[in-house]
């Protein structure tokens, strides 16, 4: 087993809600709900959930711009260069009034003093790794389309030289046959600079493909991790079983005619006792009154022994 | 005036050319689109951003900004009316109680100051002509059919209270209250997740088998499309390249681009393989397109291409590719 | 991502290439369409032309006085006839104009740049800063802004410097709080949050990432303001606060000439007419480039 790069150890994470008139808030948004995870050097590791499972909030507290309300982030890394991220959708994460080559190299000028010449050479340097051509630095963003904006993206994550690189969603704004290419550059990019990604995304298909463990969140809890073909194979918690059931597939006509499920998500300001899952869940019974705990990777009392 | 046609055909579009003026000349943005849908089927129009599918819906509804485009040629002809021609008046009463649509945004399609069911009552009302009393009893019962519960006390509660899932579902029932004989559908579920989204599209062609509604499903995603859709028309740079029964379509595309799109999905790859990826982008539409628009994106390029191809048979039945490899085989 | 928006930017994307985050061809493309603000900008430039090149365009010394023609009425020898004590009118207003369209750009450049620069601070460091800068500025603007500029004026003094400031002074609240409001919509964009991750100072977002991206709706804002700015000035002249005789300023003129209204209307006419011409030419170009800068702001 690799070394631990980020270690998230029963991280929590709520947000006052409302207020009284005293400034006390009135609730609380529970945003993750004890979070274990271990993230090895140069794994790729994918996270996959519903909107609201927390999954950006995770991102946010791996890059260390939200702090945890409790439990500890240990990072082997120092966090400020040696994390970056790539956003889902490259119209806003791309200041429009800037150009390509300050836009990529925004990392290294926001920190330290560097001639344009350098700062130029260097946004070449990196616009040639992601498969832009250098004539298009004096552009800007609005002139590119989402597949090259999403490069620019990238390239803009590699000039602080991380050692982590956090996806989130994307190629999802992206159409199929650009989804391709930008997939195989960040695989390239990953068997070069031997980088460990933390890949985001709703698409099981995308997931199943990039990333060698996965982590299945609901709610703001892990509800299942292991090997990315083990748990997208055999899922064994039924959450991770209604996703995947959930998935459209090409050529399995007719799939649509299966049972209806509830597909309400609880709220989050109250939470279930017991499991999260069980008013969703087609197995619930007494046992899943009580709290559930993570053993062998999978949160149900139904599949740990 | 209704036109002579088949009475299976509600709606068909013949050769439609249409651009948008902008600075500097046009973005030429449907490009010779034919295409029909027949009584109760469900018809799927797949395509990338910018290949014009939401495009020729909207113009087919009449829906596009007025003076915002340029129609060129073609003929768009709904339940036996001629759409390019018929009054606004007449478009209106058409598209209330024949046609129903339904969008990809849930949350603006319905208004955040008013109950849900002060909303449906007043759509209920305007469409069918009918009383307060009747139109709740006919919301209730659409509402039940979009299986959501508690209906009587989702009457009460206002659009923000409610998921995006939730709102969907009411603006699928909602759509299905004046008994349309078609739904057009853009995109109704990219906002919504997995789980939610095939409950969604379960309850919506259950409803639509039921009352044999036709319906134009308008999608990006090819592995949906596949499951939902009867028949389906894969749109490239504003003209349809490919068409015909789903499963044939996609198992066995006929088209370079629609062979290449299915195996750019990573789906169709062995993990740890590279993805195949379409090399380059789409053409510019600002350019008039005097050639076949996937040229230069695609492997099988040659003399022929410069010419633009048009939809002939591929060997299977019914199903079409406007590719010139097919004309040399025949 | 809905895939009308993307089909829309594909539409934008236009054949030129630009090098600039202003596409001056589309600006101007965009001005042909309108020709009110055409008409806007056509009258500001012949006004900046004329009370540029005053010496060139006046006919007279603007203070020379010649009691001989004492009051004439508009001639081919004075255009705009003469005042009380025989100077040229026509000139006067040329130079007159100097002063009133330097207080007007003066103002307006202080004001926007100082209210800026506090807004978007405002908006982007948040907490007790924010809360205290727009009680301060909801102060200065809950007293009628005439009033409070009346009284700053009165108090540092009658001059036409000390005017300007009292005005540069009481606009710093209105570009507060549109930079504010604007940066509050910057800030939540994800190029700002990538900013964050790579640890970038609040100096480095707000230099780089909020003022280029608010800037066009003060722009707007400061044309506005360059006609508004130009009428109170000449207001303050005319009552005496602002420009003293016997400088030629285009509200102290029109405050003479009232006493002759009756019999010699050219007096205050024509200066005032130069006031009117001024505002309204800055008034509808203004307009004119928000509905083009910001389209959304103006649909029905």
């Amino acid at each position: 087993m690799n070394e631990p790069v980020i270690e998230l150890c029963e991280v929590e994470l709520k947000f006052p809600v409302g207020a009284d008139w005293r400034g006390r808030p009135k609730a609380y948004a529970h945003a993750l709900n004890g979070l274990n995870l271990r993230i090895e050097n140069g794994e790729t590791i994918g996270v996959v959930g519903e909107s609201g499972c927390g999954k950006s909030t995770l991102a946010m507290i791996l890059l260390g711009l939200v702090q945890p309300t409790n439990g500890k982030v240990m990072r082997q890394v120092e966090s400020a260069s040696a994390m970056q991220i790539v956003f889902q959708d490259p119209q806003s994460s791309l200041n429009t009034r800037m150009p390509i080559w300050r836009i990529i190299t925004e990392p290294i000028f926001a920190r330290t003093k560097r001639s344009k010449h350098q700062l130029r050479t260097k946004a070449a340097e990196l616009a040639k790794k992601v498969g832009l051509r250098p004539e298009v630095l004096d552009r800007f963003p609005h002139e590119f389309s989402g597949g090259q904006r999403q490069r620019i993206a990238i390239a803009r994550a590699l000039s602080s030289d991380p050692k982590i690189i956090v996806l989130d969603e994307p190629t999802s704004a992206l159409d199929i046959s650009v989804q391709a290419q930008i997939l195989n550059l960040l695989d390239d990019l990953k068997q070069q600079q031997g980088l460990t990604y933390i890949f985001i995304s709703h698409d099981i298909s995308v997931i199943r493909h990039m990333c060698d463990r996965v982590v299945v969140m609901y709610l703001g809890q892990i509800v299942e991790i292991g090997r990315c073909e083990a748990v997208l194979d055999n899922p064994r918690h039924p959450y991770t079983k209604l996703l995947l059931e959930s998935v459209p597939k090409m050529q399995q006509a007719g799939d649509l005619d299966a049972s209806l499920e509830n597909t309400e998500l609880p709220s989050n300001r109250n939470l279930p006792l017991g499991c999260f899952f069980q008013e969703r869940c087609s197995l619930a019974d007494e046992a899943c009154s009580q709290l559930q705990t993570m053993q062998d990777g999978v949160r149900c009392n139904k599949f740990s022994k | 005036m209704p036109i002579d046609m088949s009475d299976k055909t509600i709606l068909k579009i013949e050769d439609l050319h249409l651009n948008f003026p902008i600075y500097q000349g046009a973005v030429h943005a449907i490009n010779g689109v034919s295409l029909y849908v027949d009584e109760g089927e469900i018809v799927g129009i797949v395509g990338e951003s910018g290949s014009a599918k939401s495009v020729t819906a909207m113009a087919a509804l009449r829906l596009l900004p007025k003076g915002s485009f340029r129609l060129t040629n073609g003929n768009i002809t709904m339940l036996g009316h001629d759409i390019l021609k018929i009054s606004e008046a007449e478009m209106n009463s058409l598209r209330g109680n024949q046609v129903a649509m339904i969008f990809q945004e849930p949350q603006t399609a319905l208004n955040p100051t008013k109950t849900i069911g002060k909303q449906m009552f007043k759509v209920i009302q305007l469409h069918t002509g009918k009383k307060r009393k009747e139109a709740r009893n006919l919301a209730l019962c659409l509402l039940q059919d979009m299986r959501i519960n508690d209906a009587e006390e989702i009457l009460q509660r206002y659009p923000f209270e409610l998921s995006g899932g939730m709102r969907q579902r009411i603006l699928i029932g909602l759509a299905f209250a004046c008994s349309p004989r078609l739904l057009v559908a853009d995109e109704p579920t990219t906002a919504l997740d997995v789980t939610v989204q095939r409950q969604v599209l379960q309850l919506m062609r259950a409803k639509a088998r039921k009352t044999s509604t036709a319906i134009l499903f308008i999608s990006h995603d090819l592995a949906l499309v596949s499951q939902f859709c009867d028949r389906i028309y894969v749109m490239y740079a504003g003209s349809i390249v490919e068409e015909g029964p789903t499963k044939l379509v996609l198992s066995a595309p006929a088209h370079p681009y629609t062979q290449a799109l299915v195996r750019a999905l990573p789906e169709s790859s062995t993990k740890g393989q590279r993805l195949e990826s379409i090399p380059g982008t789409v053409p510019k539409l600002t350019i008039k397109q005097e050639a076949c628009s996937f040229r230069e994106r695609c492997d099988h390029a040659h003399d022929l291409c410069v010419k633009i191809p048009s939809l002939v048979m591929s060997g299977v039945k019914t199903q079409k590719a406007a590719c010139w490899l097919l004309e040399k085989v025949r | 991502m809905s895939e009308i928006l993307q089909e829309k930017s594909a539409k934008q994307e236009k054949p030129i290439k630009k090098r600039s985050f202003i596409d001056w061809r589309y600006l101007w493309y965009q001005l042909t369409g309108s020709p009110l603000t055409m008409v806007g900008l056509v009258v500001i430039l012949l006004i900046l032309i004329l009370v540029i090149f005053a010496p060139i365009f006046a006919t007279h010394d603007p203070n020379t006085i010649d009691l001989r023609a004492r009051l004439a009425s508009p001639s081919a020898d004075h255009f705009f006839g003469t005042d009380e004590v025989g100077r040229d009118i026509y000139s006067r207003i040329l130079f007159g104009g100097r002063l009133s369209i330097a207080v007007g750009f003066g103002v307006v450049i202080v004001a926007g740049f100082i209210g800026t620069l506090i807004g978007a601070l405002s908006g982007l460091i948040g907490g007790w800063f924010d809360t205290i800068t727009m009680r301060i500025m909801d102060v200065v603007l809950s007293v009628p802004s005439l009033v409070l500029i009346m009284a700053l004026a009165a108090a540092l003094g009658p001059s036409l410097v000390n005017a300007a400031f009292a005005i540069a002074i009481v606009r710093i609240p209105y570009y507060v709080r549109l930079s504010r409001g604007q940066a509050l919509l910057v800030r939540e964009m994800p190029y700002v949050a990538a900013a964050q991750t790579f640890k970038a100072s609040r100096w480095h977002i707000l230099r780089w990432h909020v003022i280029p991206n608010i800037l066009s709706p003060i722009v707007v804002q400061a044309t506005l303001d360059l006609g508004n700015t130009i009428l109170l000035a000449a207001a303050l002249s005319f009552i005496g606060l602002g420009a003293q005789q016997p400088t030629a300023e285009w509200g102290a003129m029109v405050a003479t000439g009232r006493n002759y209204i009756l019999d010699q209307w050219w007096y205050s006419g024509f200066p005032g007419f130069a006031i009117l011409l001024t505002a309204t030419a800055f008034n509808i170009f203004g307009d004119g480039i928000r509905d083009i800068l910001d389209p959304k702001q103006n649909a029905h």
